[in-house]
């Protein structure tokens, strides 16, 4: 066994090229056949339509499912949602993350910094969907934050949002806000995390130049601190874009029963089974993403990734 | 750092000190819910504390099923995740190519598309295919975004390895197999089991690419949406929630602390 591989080993350490190749291959076929293949073919379908009558899908080449797609007024207000959506929850999510990763970046001591560190990381990587679920807990009209406003004597308060048109609704976990409320808690983490990041990389000394040359706290910040981890920002806006934008699971347990463009794609090709239409409808965050990720890339949050 | 940076500091230590409890409380909440002797809301305060609701959840066959079928497809894809990722990253790391920022663009790709991207575009193929749903069809999907933590964990260890060592023991007269196996492996077995474990919890977590890709089966997270939508047992669901946290918390302390103690080591 060992002389057999002995064998092969040295055969192809001889051979660089031929090596890279067997060493890259697998992962090639994998993601480049069976990823990319699965996505072209998404892409191949949504050039396919759908018979009204028998539901077969008919294998020509058509711009039907676009033009069912973007005549539908409905359809927009989709679109339009879920990108609003995914923007005010970047905004909001960047100005609750910068304070907490700058006090992680730049005040926490060498003790701390990694407890911060390690809980940050934690709810991000823990599970998703008993995050959704925790909120469904809090929200629920008997629940805890009902108790807690009732206490503190700020119920009207809630009543008060709620009756505001369009965010608000029955009751929390019925509503834009609610919504809303639990995409800010699920991504924040990402957030953090990049901008904290890009903090670190700050040099110090860069600092020191800065109130050597006279510059105060403030203008330090608005004029060094801040233009360099911006790239961390814009990195962190695109988790929390993207992540929004796809996501169906919290339009569903929590909100009001207005679609989302992750729960048009799965009602589409689900129930529906037009999977045409559900293919062209996944194409629009796709599409969305490429534009939004050109501009970060200018922005340079790569190189902050 | 000079106490003149730390703008605001008491602000920054508020706005800090509520950003956790934030991000932690509700996980907390979850894990209070569990005990609850309310079986049909969420009522707060809890009426009373019980622990009967672990003994139902561990009598029912339908939630070992989910776990069953988890731990399988989460345990395969992590393999396979390892495979490629490891091998992949021993190409890339310290040799130049052509297309080798495709690489590493390729790999965050499945994770970087919002998942439902993922999801259909694999459903789509395999419907167009005739491939029936199966554990395999949610393997597949399963292994395309965990090989991404596989590959970073692995590349940034060789990165930060020297290369000197390897050097070293090929001038000492080891032939490739054995530079590999007594010098490549052991520096990099903590990052692959840091790496894996990351991707066990993010398979065993995936809910979105997952309903798309199962057939009949349900996996802890389909179980859990199912409940969610039409709740049976609201207490058995918190049992489970609590679970799930176990099962995803405990591997990602692990893989921090494995690669830590090398971050430490290099410095």
């Amino acid at each position: 066994m060992t002389t057999a591989l002995d064998k092969l080993f040295t055969f192809l350490f001889y051979r660089k090229s031929l090596a890279l190749l067997l060493l890259l291959a697998p992962l090639l076929i994998w993601l480049g056949v069976v990823y990319l293949g699965s996505l072209f073919t998404l892409l191949i379908q949504s050039f396919f339509s759908i018979d009204s009558f028998s539901g077969v899908i008919k294998r020509e080449f058509t711009l039907e499912s676009y033009y069912d797609l973007f005549r539908q007024s409905t359809n927009w207000d989709i679109i339009i949602r879920t990108t609003t959506m995914a923007f005010t929850v970047t905004v909001v999510s960047a100005i609750i993350a910068f304070p907490i990763a700058y006090y992680m970046a730049m005040n926490a001591g060498p003790r701390l910094k990694p407890i911060l560190y390690l809980g940050v990381m934690l709810p991000l990587w823990s599970s998703y969907l008993v995050k959704v679920y925790s909120w469904k807990l809090i929200m629920a009209k008997e629940g805890i934050l009902t108790w807690c406003l009732e206490k503190l004597g700020l119920l009207h308060l809630l009543d008060a949002v709620l009756s505001l048109p369009v965010i608000g609704g029955s009751s929390l976990s019925f509503s834009y806000i609610g919504m809303f409320l639990v995409f800010v808690y699920i991504w924040l983490p990402y957030m953090i995390l990049p901008i904290q990041a890009s903090l670190e990389r700050i040099p110090k000394s860069l600092l020191e130049a800065s109130s050597d040359l006279g510059g105060g706290p403030m203008q330090t910040f608005r004029k060094v601190i801040f233009p360099l981890a911006f790239p961390g920002v814009v990195a962190g806006s695109i988790f929390t874009f993207s992540l929004t934008l796809g996501d169906y699971i919290i339009p569903t347990i929590i909100g009001n029963s207005s679609y989302f463009i992750g729960m048009a794609v799965y009602t589409h090709q689900g129930t529906a089974g037009n999977i045409p239409l559900a293919a062209a409808f996944s194409v629009v965050p796709i599409v969305i993403m490429m534009v939004y990720l050109t501009i970060a890339k200018r922005l340079g949050a790569f190189d902050a990734l | 750092m000079p106490s003149k940076w730390n703008l605001g500091s008491i602000g920054l230590k508020t706005a800090t000190l509520l950003g956790f409890l934030f991000i932690h409380i509700p996980i907390l909440i979850i894990i209070m819910y569990a005990f609850s002797t309310d079986e049909k809301t969420f009522q707060f305060p809890l009426p009373g504390f019980t622990t009967k609701w672990f003994g139902v959840a561990w009598e029912r066959n339908d939630i070992w099923d989910a776990i069953t079928l988890s731990s399988q497809v989460a345990l395969i894809s992590t393999i396979i995740a390892i495979i490629l990722g490891t091998l992949a990253c021993l190409a890339v790391y310290r040799s130049q190519f052509f297309g080798k920022e495709v690489i590493s663009f390729l790999v965050i790709l499945p994770i970087a598309l919002p998942g439902i991207v993922t999801g259909i575009s694999l459903r789509s193929a395999m419907s167009l295919f005739g491939i029936p749903f199966s554990t395999w069809t949610i393997v597949i999907a399963h292994a395309t975004f965990c090989i991404v933590t596989v590959y970073n964990n692995v590349l940034a260890r060789l990165r930060r390895s020297s290369h000197s060592m390897v050097e070293a023991s090929m001038d000492l007269g080891a032939n490739p197999w054995q530079t590999f196996r007594y010098v490549i492996m052991p520096n990099i077995a903590t990052a692959l089991l840091a790496g894996g474990m990351l991707s066990f919890a993010l398979s065993f977590d995936e809910v979105i690419v997952t309903t798309f890709t199962a057939g009949q089966q349900s996996t802890v997270p389909i179980w859990m949406l199912t409940e969610f939508i039409r709740p049976r047992q609201r207490p058995v669901t918190n049992v489970v929630a609590v679970f799930v946290i176990l099962v995803t918390t405990i591997p990602i302390l692990a893989a921090y602390y494995l690669t830590k103690e090398d971050d430490g080591r290099k410095k």
